[in-house]
């Protein structure tokens, strides 16, 4: 439709057409809500900041290697998980009730939310995409073995594999197995063998 | 709600595509729309957001990236909470006879506001009704409005493995119908029991009910 190019001598701003672009349409929503004073940019810019750079993985990779050189640590996560890992300072939304389950040479545990994406932000930041996605959600709990496989994880017949469905405010963290060879390491450098997935539990390390 | 959302248990939605990347945003929008979501005074609680998402008709929601179910849900709720009118979200502008609010959320409270230890349990008179060991079974409810009972355990039984205590009832507070706290529990349930004889024997998954959707097996 050719633009209406009557002499403007008023705004008419409000008329026009809603921008069709998701980008566009968030900006447009932020400067709306930044006019009528219902949120503040910079409070924003320090959440966006927080999910960059305050929580992810690295958090929980402190968790686990903890464990792993301490039994009354273990112990403690084992217990009351959402203590354990407040004594590291990992708190607040989405590790309310925390809870770590243990992979072993018999059990291998794995972590979906099939109804929405509930995650352990505070030590695991945000999930990635696969986690949140249909074919994730729809398939762990049918086929875990097969969607394992796909990560390149794949558990004897024998192993009994253990999904959580994180179906309310009960966030699970999957505590990996110690790998051979890492006798000598300090928690620092075992801390960096620990990955994302190995906490999903897609992973085994 | 029988929406979409519910998905455990389907086929045909596509292969899973591991990620390593860990990055929370993948453009500068899903960052805005995340930090926005939860600095709007529109939040209300975690479970009429939930619901929210899960009212985009199910052929949209399937499409939509998960940041755009994010701004949808937002937005609806601004609109649903009079935050904002209707005509003010087409046009971007803020109506100039509206008074200008204060924000909630300043910068300044963001990281004690982030790392706040908040609860969702809270404490009854009620006793739980089950006890670890017990053998319960996942009522078959289908209720049109918000619950967290998937339809893949519905009639299925299973094991009570761990008592978390009495935790709000997002089948209510998504509502606005009050926190209604119930007790909540881990519930086992067999791979086979869930899927058929095909299933594995040893494999099981374990989802937190509420004592409302249980009864004793």
């Amino acid at each position: 439709m050719a633009h209406d190019h009557h002499d403007h001598d008023h705004h008419h701003d409000h008329e026009q057409e809603p921008p069709s672009d998701i980008a566009l349409r968030v900006k447009a929503l932020e400067s709306l809500l930044v006019e009528k004073g219902l949120v503040d940019p910079a409070a924003l810019d320090a959440i966006v900041d927080y999910y960059e750079h305050r929580v992810g993985p690295r958090n929980g990779a402190r968790v686990v290697a903890r464990a792993w050189t301490d039994p009354a640590y273990r112990q403690r996560l084992l217990q009351d998980a959402t203590a354990a890992i407040a004594e590291l300072d990992f708190t607040g939304r989405q590790g309310e009730h925390m809870v770590a389950v243990e992979n072993g040479p018999d059990v291998h545990n794995v972590v979906v939310c099939t109804l929405c994406s509930c995650y352990p932000w505070p030590v695991l930041g945000l999930p990635p995409v696969w986690y949140k996605s249909a074919p994730y959600r729809s398939r762990v709990v049918i086929d875990p073995r097969g969607v394992l496989a796909e990560f390149g994880t794949v558990l004897p017949d024998e192993t009994e594999v253990r999904v959580w469905d994180s179906t309310a405010e009960v966030r699970y963290l999957v505590i990996p197995e110690r790998p051979p060879g890492t006798e000598g390491m300090t928690e620092s450098e075992l801390a960096e063998q620990v990955t994302r997935d190995g906490m999903i539990g897609t992973a085994r390390l | 709600m029988n929406g979409v959302h519910d998905m455990g248990g389907m086929h045909g939605l596509g292969p899973v595509t591991p990620d390593s990347r860990d990055e929370p945003f993948h453009d500068r929008w899903e960052g805005r729309v995340h930090a926005l979501t939860l600095a709007s005074p529109s939040r209300g609680n975690i479970d009429a957001g939930r619901h929210q998402r899960e009212l985009i008709p199910g052929t949209d929601y399937l499409r939509m990236t998960y940041y755009e179910k994010w701004f949808d849900g937002l937005l609806a709720m601004l609109l649903k909470g009079d935050f904002i009118s209707s005509a003010e979200a087409r046009s971007g502008t803020a109506d100039p006879a509206a008074p200008k609010a204060t924000p909630h959320l300043l910068a300044a409270a963001v990281p004690t506001v982030q790392k706040r230890p908040y609860s969702y349990e809270r404490d009854v008179s009620a006793v739980p009704q089950f006890a670890v060991g017990d053998r319960v079974r996942a009522l078959n409810l289908n209720p049109t409005g918000h619950t967290r009972l998937p339809r893949y355990v519905r009639g299925r039984s299973g094991v009570i493995e761990r008592q978390h205590g009495a935790h709000v009832l997002p089948d209510s507070n998504a509502h606005g119908l009050g926190e209604a706290p119930s007790f909540l529990y881990s519930v086992r349930f067999e791979a086979r029991e869930l899927w058929g004889s095909d299933a594995s024997a040893v494999d099981s998954v374990r989802l937190d009910l509420w004592e409302t959707y249980l009864e004793r097996a």
